[in-house]
């Protein structure tokens, strides 16, 4: 049986009158709503948060994208039916922009699908080869973890700068490359150097975060099959691709789902990076909507709203697939 | 003095505190600075709140990007300031506060003429919508010094755009500077040169275009310049979407012959080139259709329709469109006036240094080539949509993503659709 302390006797002493004081109205109202019922007032202040700041904007949201217009106000909008979206989807071949009514959210489209390729690919395979690293037994490991998990601190727009610094026209690697003789590159405006940029500086901010996902889930593999491995004498390859990546497939699965989740989302870092050029080169899905929302002259709300229930869309599919997959790992 | 009393006293003086704070009248201005401006006009309206016990005029300094983005969102909302600095002078028109019962209107006439249109927006009439506080034309600064090292001469007033070209090429091979030339990356910038191509942008009748001959013919010459080196490719194939990129620090870090911007970089070319190198301002060149315009353009001041004090905002701009305020305000920001009286009786720059105080006097002098179709530009309502327009896809030409035919081809889409949307 726990002891009970001298601090739990004072704090129960503080709060048992209180909980007397909270008691009398809940009393009286168990009486009036019943037992089963009373469960909502507790929910009550939740719901109105939760209902005003998520499901309020989503209603609003697919009530924008039905009007057309440049006008703020809901009530001044023309109700224009499924328009918007029409215009979005208007092509001749969906795989070439150029013949689509709205060519630069369809660019958007096909920059954002490569870079979610590159950039998940690149990051889930980097973090996965750090993990394994950093949960070995190497010197300074802890100061390791420390260095990797740093960019995931810093805010998205310091990322942005740091990198923009290093590699504009006057920047830190071009500095390099003259003084080694090789003569520097003006990267940035360079649109297939830029867009490589833009997933290696994505990768660089995120990859620390999946790396701790990975390092906790090596941990929880037990010890001893590995040392079952080891006294039938297994190859280091045979242990990672017989033990490691059959028992991490559960975690690599979550962090493969929510890899991709975010990289649909990105726009902060990549638009402080690059504005989204050269010309639309690195210029993602989430840039346009807000663009034609909030940056653009006329402001197409409409479209704008249209295009991010599109969007909305598709991260749904992905978290329901994440949610499947969570569920099944804790249903074994 | 007893409890009781010192409790009576502090009750009194928290009353007339809060009677005070009644009574006063306080008048939001959102402004933004391209200089000192918004720190000038908090100086001289500290008179004006003498001269009007209870009034506060707050100066809210903010960035020029949230009078773009911020403002038209707020206002549209009904939760705006009582008065702003703007740029987007006709696209906000609906909800300025006409000034005209409030003022002398034959003053206001007289002293702004013109340019009182351009606050009018699409609906046109005969409202007093605003002050033009500064008058803006795009124009081009020369390095100076590159010429004179470089041994070529400075092409003479009626020099065009391709003998520019020639001679900033030259310089800039002679003396290893790495850009010859550069021009803001804005639809507005832009629109000066087409014009001098022979571009109608806002035809006579107000019809606007983005795709005659005229602006074609320079965004093929723009994109073949920025496709050879000569253009500094970095300004305009540096960004994406409308965003705005200037090549100052380039001028002023000595990498770039001309640049073509406008007056009111001056003040900082003053200020960071000091004695670095020679500038001066040559105007706008010359294009294939005769004209050598630049665009004119600026900020003004207004008021918004949604005040609870009309008279009190009307009144504040009336004072800051007297003459004598007028003038003070524009010699201490280093502006080009748009006030007649002011601009005819000339203007004394304060602080500005003999280079600063040449290129206003060669800005001034420009106003007079500027075509009325940069006029008509300037004044038209949507002209935003269509400087936007004009950098994404001049941009998309000139990194390859659309040809010259195709960029153009889109602009005119663009257009058709925006004008649609603002329907």
């Amino acid at each position: 049986m726990a002891q009970r302390g001298a601090g739990d006797g004072l704090a129960l002493r503080v709060i048992a009158p209180v909980m007397r004081v909270v008691e009398i109205p809940m009393i009286g109202l168990q009486r009036v709503l019943g037992i089963n019922r009373l469960a909502w007032v507790f929910l009550l202040p939740n719901l109105l948060l939760f209902g005003l700041f998520a499901f309020l904007p989503v209603i609003l949201n697919v009530a924008y994208a039905t009007t057309g217009g440049a006008n703020v106000l809901l009530e001044a909008r023309p109700q224009i039916g499924l328009d918007n979206f029409e215009r979005l989807l208007d092509c001749a071949n969906h795989l070439d922009p150029n013949t689509c009514r709205e060519d630069k959210f369809w660019r958007a489209v096909w920059n954002t699908l490569w870079f979610v390729t590159l950039q998940v690919g690149i990051m889930v395979g980097f973090s996965l080869l750090t993990a394994i690293v950093l949960n070995g037994k190497i010197r300074a490991r802890g100061f390791f973890r420390s260095v990797f998990f740093f960019p995931v601190l810093l805010s998205p727009v310091v990322v942005a700068l740091i990198w923009k610094w290093m590699l504009q026209r006057n920047g830190v690697l071009n500095a390099f490359l003259d003084w080694a003789g090789i003569g520097g590159y003006n990267w940035l405006v360079d649109a297939n150097w830029a867009f490589a940029w833009s997933v290696f500086l994505s990768v660089w901010a995120h990859m620390g975060f999946y790396t701790l996902i990975l390092l906790a889930g090596l941990q929880a593999i037990p010890r001893d099959v590995y040392e079952a491995a080891t006294m039938d004498r297994a190859s280091p390859w045979r242990v990672f691709r017989r033990i490691t990546l059959p028992l991490l497939a559960p975690t690599m699965l979550v962090v493969l789902v929510l890899a991709l989740i975010k990289g649909v989302q990105t726009f902060d870092e990549v638009y402080a990076f690059t504005g989204g050029g050269p010309g639309t080169a690195t210029t993602f899905i989430i840039q346009y909507i807000y663009e034609e929302g909030f940056a653009g002259s006329p402001r197409l709300f409409g479209l704008s709203a249209a295009a991010s229930l599109l969007v909305a869309a598709v991260l749904v599919v992905l978290t329901l697939v994440q949610l499947w997959v969570n569920r099944k790992n804790v249903n074994g | 003095m007893t409890f009781k009393a010192k409790t009576t006293t502090a009750l009194a003086a928290l009353i007339a505190l809060g009677a005070g704070a009644a009574s006063a009248q306080e008048i939001r201005f959102m402004c933004y600075s391209d200089g000192n401006e918004c720190e000038v006009y908090d100086d001289v309206l500290t008179r004006f709140e003498a001269d009007n016990p209870g009034v506060d005029v707050v100066v809210d300094v903010v960035p020029y990007q949230a009078i773009l983005e911020n403002l038209p969102v707020q206002l549209a909302a009904g939760s705006g300031p009582d008065m702003a600095k703007v740029t987007d002078l006709g696209g906000l028109a609906p909800y300025y506060l006409d000034l005209a019962p409030h003022v002398d209107r034959d003053y206001w006439e007289a002293s702004f003429g013109d340019t009182l249109a351009w606050y009018r927006g699409a609906e046109g009439g005969d409202a007093i919508n605003g002050m033009h506080s500064q008058l803006t034309i795009t124009g081009a600064f020369v390095n100076a010094t590159l010429f004179e090292q470089a041994g070529v001469e400075v092409p003479g007033s009626d020099a065009t755009w391709e003998d520019w070209a020639e001679a900033s090429r030259a310089v800039a091979e002679a003396t290893q500077t790495p850009f010859p030339m550069a021009i803001d990356r804005t639809g507005h910038r832009f629109a000066g040169p087409a014009i001098s191509y022979g571009a109608a942008i806002v035809a006579e009748d107000g019809t606007p275009t983005l795709s005659d001959e005229g602006f074609a013919a320079f965004t093929a010459q723009f994109v073949e310049w920025n496709n050879d080196g000569t253009m500094a490719r970095d300004v305009w194939a540096g960004q994406g979407g409308a965003t705005y990129q200037d090549a100052a620090q380039e001028f002023i870090n000595g990498e770039l012959v001309f640049y073509y911007s406008g007056s009111w970089q001056v003040g900082r070319m003053d200020e960071q080139v000091g004695d670095l190198f020679d500038w001066q301002v040559v105007g706008s060149p010359c294009g294939p259709a005769g004209a050598c315009s630049g665009m004119p353009g600026g900020a003004g001041i207004v008021g918004f329709n949604a005040t609870e004090h009309p008279e009190i905002v009307a009144a504040v701009i009336d004072f800051l469109a007297q003459e004598d305020i007028y003038a003070e305000v524009t010699a201490r920001t280093r502006n080009l006036p748009a006030h007649l009286g002011v601009a005819e009786a000339g203007v004394e720059f304060e602080g500005a240094s003999p280079a600063a105080a040449a290129a206003l006097s060669a800005f001034a002098a420009d106003l007079s080539d500027v075509a009325p179709s940069a006029f008509r530009y300037q004044g038209y309502a949507n002209n935003r949509a269509m400087f936007g327009i004009t950098a994404e896809r001049v941009s998309q030409a000139i990194v390859g993503e659309l040809s010259v035919e195709e960029a153009v081809a889109r602009m005119a889409t663009d257009l058709e659709a925006a004008l649609a949307d603002t329907q």
